[in-house]
């Protein structure tokens, strides 16, 4: 927090915000990633337990986008002078990836036969995931985006993070991702106990 | 009890909305919020993160508690 950070204009002390907006989203990322891969297993093995784990899963990550979401629009507020812009690809894509994962909890809880929303989902979410990707990664780099690293860059190249940043960054990405595991530990807890209390 | 818990933390999140107003209002140079190298800024995001974890935490002690009771 309090380690030295490059000099910019507009962003001033904001950029030590990096620490916090950018690894909740990779937490958020992760955790997608994580529930897209036992919803694959859950297809291929048909358990019920793998349905669960990708359930909670996804649960985390939209979770981990809330605070992503309004740290994002406090920061934006008083760099780029607006909560929220529709210019910015990337904001328009994880509105939009926000919003199918939101499907994907109203999808599942829509259907009551277990065994088939647990197939119906677990194909709903690989399609989630991937459009997630889409329009978080890939389109936002295809045009000019408010957020550094987009519109043709590499993320993290010349001038948004120096060696300094790199210190603090990389463990806290590791930090709030390991966090990610442990609130989704507890969730997979309390989720078998009550699926164990239904079988009962 | 679960009511007065939340109103609690609603009432701790008051100074930041207000803040927040206070700050569309006035002229650019003049809010809280753009001081000292607008520093305020980072500890806004910290307080969001922190609230959240706090109503998320909370969220997860509801549903222990409905757990518990069923028994």
């Amino acid at each position: 927090m309090l380690n030295p950070v490059p000099r910019l204009d507009i962003l001033n002390e904001t950029i030590r915000n990096v620490y916090f907006h950018v690894p909740i989203w990779f937490a958020m990322l992760f955790q997608m990633g994580y529930s897209v891969v036992y919803a694959v297993k859950h297809l291929s093995k048909n358990e019920m337990k793998f349905d669960i784990i990708s359930n909670q899963a996804a649960q985390t990550g939209l979770f981990f986008s809330v605070p992503g979401l309004l740290t994002g629009c406090l920061w934006a507020k008083f760099t780029w002078g607006t909560w929220w812009t529709f210019e910015d690809p990337k904001l328009n894509g994880v509105a939009i990836a926000v919003l199918i994962y939101l499907a994907y909890f109203i999808l599942r809880n829509s259907i009551i036969d277990e065994l088939k929303r647990a197939r119906i989902a677990a194909v709903y979410n690989i399609f989630a995931f991937v459009m997630m990707f889409v329009f978080i990664m890939i389109l936002p780099r295809l045009t000019d985006s408010l957020h550094p690293g987009n519109g043709g860059n590499p993320a993290f190249g010349k001038y948004d993070l120096d060696s300094n940043m790199r210190t603090v960054f990389y463990p806290a990405v590791v930090g709030w991702v390991l966090f990610s595991l442990w609130i989704l530990d507890v969730k997979k807890r309390i989720a078998f106990l009550i699926y164990q209390k239904h079988e009962e | 009890m679960k009511n007065k818990i939340l109103i609690f933390f609603c009432a701790l999140l008051m100074p930041f909305i207000t803040m927040a107003q206070a700050a569309n209002n006035a002229p650019e140079m003049a809010t809280i919020f753009r001081s000292e190298g607008k520093i305020y800024v980072v500890i806004g995001v910290l307080s969001v993160i922190f609230a959240c974890l706090v109503v998320y935490l909370v969220y997860i002690d509801v549903r222990v508690r409905r757990l518990e009771k069923k028994d």
